[in-house]
């Protein structure tokens, strides 16, 4: 079998978080409404409706591109894109194909690997058909909603590369706050182009893109496919065609799609409607400056605190990253433990993720742990009433107090306890007995005095305790 | 303008013109007649003034509104089959701005369907009739608002002009039609023919009547991002230089001889008043026809796409699948010449064609817009013909689009250009038929060329 190298280019859509569409005022969050209720005039295109441009939707752009380290155009305007189907009210779709708002820039993915973006466009999202026996139904919540398409260099040249660029890309899109991220409702979408060419080959083979993945798993499985199937029918002499093919999940196959949507002509045009976007130097400026903290900044800042795996991990939720990075410096790992072991381990970990507690409360919390004041239990029990709506608003060291979790720590007053423990008849065996060199005996001693003092004493400060008064 | 008052209610003034409507039937001026509505919304003025409140500007004023523009009273059809039946939730910019100063609507006038042409016979309501000669054409596309104007019908009427629609039928039919600077008036709300050069304007008996509604009208619209910052109502009046262009070119064997001996005999009147007439190498111009009939068909296939038969008015019921719904519903709603622009359009807009025609085209309009800036540092304002004969005989050019085409040759350029331009009736041919004459200027200067126009009475 001969040996090939893959080469592969990834455009990806992302729909933006902006509160109102691309070009009209209606709300753009249609997660739970009816079908059709977030449409106005403009996007149910009715005569005379012109598109006003989203202001927000620029400035997410900005974010975005930045997120990339890629160039801000100056100068950028919009496309008409046109074709016929009833997910396009207009008939057309409002994109940049000419001079698009996002430069140049690149992707590094966690091993290091560079990968380049060509440029990055805004964009109208289409509306939702659904197909039933017979007829089919138009839900025009979407159309409209921003979409910035990325698309990368032919730069990525494995599966698992491809895996990785999306994975990343998802994490800058999040951190920079421009996307919901909802992989599962179609948030972000990627187009995959893979081809393969002979070792050595300065000739790119032909490429077969394989449309609307919605999860990187998929993206690697497609890849992974198209890589065995091409290999095939170039080692069998045969040329791949290039043409656009579906992926199913269940067949864990790629398929032809219809040639039509290959063989279209959008015939593009100026949009006459908006007037080009000109921005000043000034304002790319400020608005670059409120990029919050990239996946990269995180690892650069936490990379003495943080275990990588550990840090990999929490870097899927950008929402507990922001958080450590409100977190004492001194109890950041003590917190990203609980995030890892407890928080992500919890079945209502989703839900959590959207109402964390406080870093004032998780600072008391990591306080208090260290002070061995609370046990390691006792952490994630308080840890876990701080998500709880009857008790969040207590504050970590009342809830601490109120489920009486606190550790005695008084040395006096546990002394007091240890002298009471001693002096009961049960105990004198075993004192005996540790005298006599039975060190396992301690254990049952330490356990008579967490008894007597219901669970409050600090277990390492009464053996230590015991063990000073028995060797006297 | 004649506006309501205690003694002359606005109810009278409604039901004058509501009358006269009736009484010119046979014109084919309107598409609908706005009877109860017009009327209700009279006696609401009426009973502002009889208590003594303010009332607007236009109190109590009725004029005409073109069909291809919306709001909620009667079809908004542009008279197309493919609009029929669309009664609009929304209504247009400028009709809020004209109604909130009063003004009532007292019907919806014809046009050539989705204001493609120059005679109003593509209307799929059958031709409107010219107001002086009934075997003529209105002139178009807006020759139902010309001639509600020129029967004095209503006290104005509003238009839209993508080549020459307001101002040609405005000298077919004897009135002022004003193509402002583009960006001047909103165009949200009003069916769009080619974004680009979409005008929104009025016909007028005055000039001062046409300075009245293009200040209640201009302005920055949030709904319109094409819409200039204000600057109608903030315009200096300007020192004339005292030169106005003609256009050498225009001056041709293809010009009927009495509007060349129309526009010699007005420069000569300017000439005693102390203007000096400058002549005018304007060659770029003779592009223009060329380039309109590129960008604006390319433009309007791509605005008549939404026309799909999925989500209003017509649909056609013979179909069976989705490519049949959108081939007849498409192919029943529109007119023979909405077909032919938009074969042209997607012809010019197809891949391998686009630079080869619309950035061609599009380079043309560059060079038209320096054309018209450099004539301006010489001279205020040009003066040319509007079209190249009076209003011609029904049927005479129908079934020939170029010469239908031709028509546009000295009115297209505006469009391209941006500048306003203002129809003026300086006269009538020896048959009887009005003629017109085009007072062009900069940008910008449409308050100061209304005001110009004076000087040509």
């Amino acid at each position: 079998m001969s040996k090939y190298v893959p080469t592969i280019g990834i455009e990806c859509h992302v729909q933006l978080c902006t509160k109102t569409k691309l070009f009209s005022e209606v709300d753009n969050d249609a997660r739970g409404k009816e079908p059709n209720s977030c449409v106005s005039p403009v996007d149910y295109a009715l005569p005379g409706m012109l598109p006003r441009l989203n202001g927000e939707a620029i400035r997410f752009a900005i974010l975005a591109g930045r997120a990339m380290n890629c160039e801000i155009n100056a100068f950028s305007r919009f496309d008409r894109k046109h074709y016929f189907y009833p997910d396009s009210p207009k008939g057309y779709q409002i994109t940049q194909f000419y001079q698009p708002i996002i430069g140049a820039g690149y992707v590094e993915l966690p091993s290091g690997t560079k990968i380049r973006i060509e440029h990055a466009h805004l964009e109208g999202d289409a509306g939702k058909l659904t197909h039933f026996d017979g007829y089919s139904l138009v839900d025009l919540n979407r159309v409209d909603t921003p979409l910035i398409e990325i698309v990368s260099m032919p730069d990525i040249h494995s599966a698992k590369d491809a895996h990785d660029y999306c994975k990343e890309l998802w994490r800058l899109m999040c951190y920079a706050g421009v996307t919901y991220g909802d992989l599962y409702n179609g948030n972000m979408r990627f187009d995959v182009n893979t081809s393969l060419a002979p070792e050595g080959s300065k000739k790119l083979g032909t490429r077969t893109e394989v449309k609307n993945l919605n999860s990187f798993r998929s993206v690697e499985r497609a890849v992974e496919y198209e890589i065995k199937r091409q290999t095939k029918v170039l080692d069998s002499g045969e040329k791949v065609i290039q043409q656009t093919l579906g992926w199913s999940d269940a067949t864990g196959k790629t398929t032809p799609q219809r040639s039509k949507e290959v063989a279209a002509d959008y015939r593009y045009m100026p949009e006459p409607d908006l007037p080009p976007i000109h921005l000043s130097t000034e304002f790319i400026e400020t608005e670059s400056a409120k990029l919050p903290l990239m996946p990269s900044d995180y690892r650069e800042k936490f990379k003495s605190t943080i275990a990588e795996d550990i840090m990999e991990v929490l870097l899927d939720y950008p929402a507990l990253m922001q958080k450590l990075g409100e977190i004492d410096e001194k109890y950041v790992k003590n917190v990203s433990n609980l995030f890892a072991s407890v928080l992500l381990a919890e079945e209502k970990s989703a839900e959590y993720l959207n109402g964390l507690p406080s870093a004032k409360d998780l600072n008391e919390l990591a306080e208090m742990n260290e002070k061995k004041e609370l046990s390691s239990t006792a952490t994630k029990e308080v840890f876990l009433r701080l998500f709880d709506p009857q008790m969040k608003g207590h504050g970590a060291k009342n809830i601490a107090k109120e489920l009486g979790l606190i550790q005695e720590n008084d040395l006096g007053a546990l002394e007091k306890i240890v002298e009471t423990v001693l002096a009961k008849p049960e105990t004198k065996k075993a004192q005996e007995d540790f005298k006599a060199g039975q060190e396992k005996v301690l254990g049952f001693l330490v356990g008579q005095v967490m008894k007597e003092s219901h669970g409050k004493a600090n277990p390492s400060v009464v053996s230590e305790i015991l063990r000073h008064k028995l060797t006297k | 303008m004649k506006t309501a008052n205690k003694k002359v209610t606005a109810e009278r003034l409604v039901r004058d013109a509501l009358e006269k409507a009736e009484f010119f039937r046979d014109y084919n001026i309107f598409t609908f007649l706005n009877k109860t509505g017009a009327i209700q919304k009279a006696r609401e003025i009426d009973a502002k003034i009889a208590k003594g409140e303010k009332v607007g500007r236009l109190a109590g004023v009725p004029y005409a509104l073109k069909d291809n523009f919306l709001s909620p009273e009667g079809e908004t059809t542009a008279s197309a089959h493919i609009l029929e039946g669309f009664t609009s939730p929304v209504t247009a910019t400028v009709v809020e701005k004209l109604e909130a100063e009063g003004a009532i609507m007292i019907g919806r006038t014809n046009l050539d369907a989705f204001a493609h042409g120059s005679s109003t016979e593509n209307s799929y309501y059958g031709p409107t009739l010219n107001a002086f000669d009934q075997e003529r054409v209105a002139g178009g596309s807006s020759g139902g608002s010309a001639v509600a104007v020129a029967l004095d019908i209503v006290e104005f009427a509003t238009g839209t002009d993508t080549g020459g629609s307001i101002r040609q039928p405005a000298s077919f039919n004897g009135v002022y039609g004003l193509k402002p600077t583009y960006g001047c008036n909103s165009r949200y709300g009003v069916v769009a023919m080619a974004s680009s050069t979409d005008c929104i304007g009025f016909f007028t008996k005055t000039t001062e009547d046409m300075d009245l509604l293009m200040s209640v009208a201009s302005g920055q619209d949030p709904k319109d991002m094409t819409t200039l910052p204000d600057f109608y109502n903030d315009t200096k009046p300007s020192k004339p230089r005292g030169r106005i262009g003609v256009i050498k070119d225009f001056d041709n064997e293809l010009v009927n001889k009495e509007i060349r001996s129309a526009l010699k005999k007005k420069c000569e009147a300017l000439e005693k008043k102390g203007y000096e007439i400058v002549e005018l190498e304007m060659p770029a111009l003779k592009y223009a026809l060329a380039a309109y009939y590129i960008i604006v068909p390319a433009e309007v296939a791509s605005n008549l796409s939404r026309y799909d038969g999925v989500r209003y008015a017509l649909r056609s019921d013979k179909s069976d699948d989705l490519d049949s719904l959108y081939e007849n519903t498409r192919n029943e709603g529109f007119m023979p010449e909405n077909k032919r622009r938009i074969m042209i359009g997607n012809f010019v807009l197809s891949s391998g064609f686009y630079d080869a025609y619309f950035l061609k085209a599009a380079k043309a309009r560059t060079l038209i817009v320096k054309e018209y800036e450099k004539a301006f540092e010489k001279v205020d304002y040009i003066l040319t013909p509007v079209s190249p004969s009076p209003a011609f005989k029904l049927g005479e050019k129908v079934n020939d689009p170029i010469a239908m085409y031709l028509e546009d040759v000295m009115s297209v350029s505006l469009n391209l250009a941006g500048v306003p331009g203002l129809a003026v009736p300086v006269g009538k041919t020896k048959s009887g038929l009005p003629i017109g004459l085009q007072l062009v200027g900069p940008r910008r200067s449409d308050k100061n060329l209304i005001k110009f126009a004076k000087e040509l009475e």
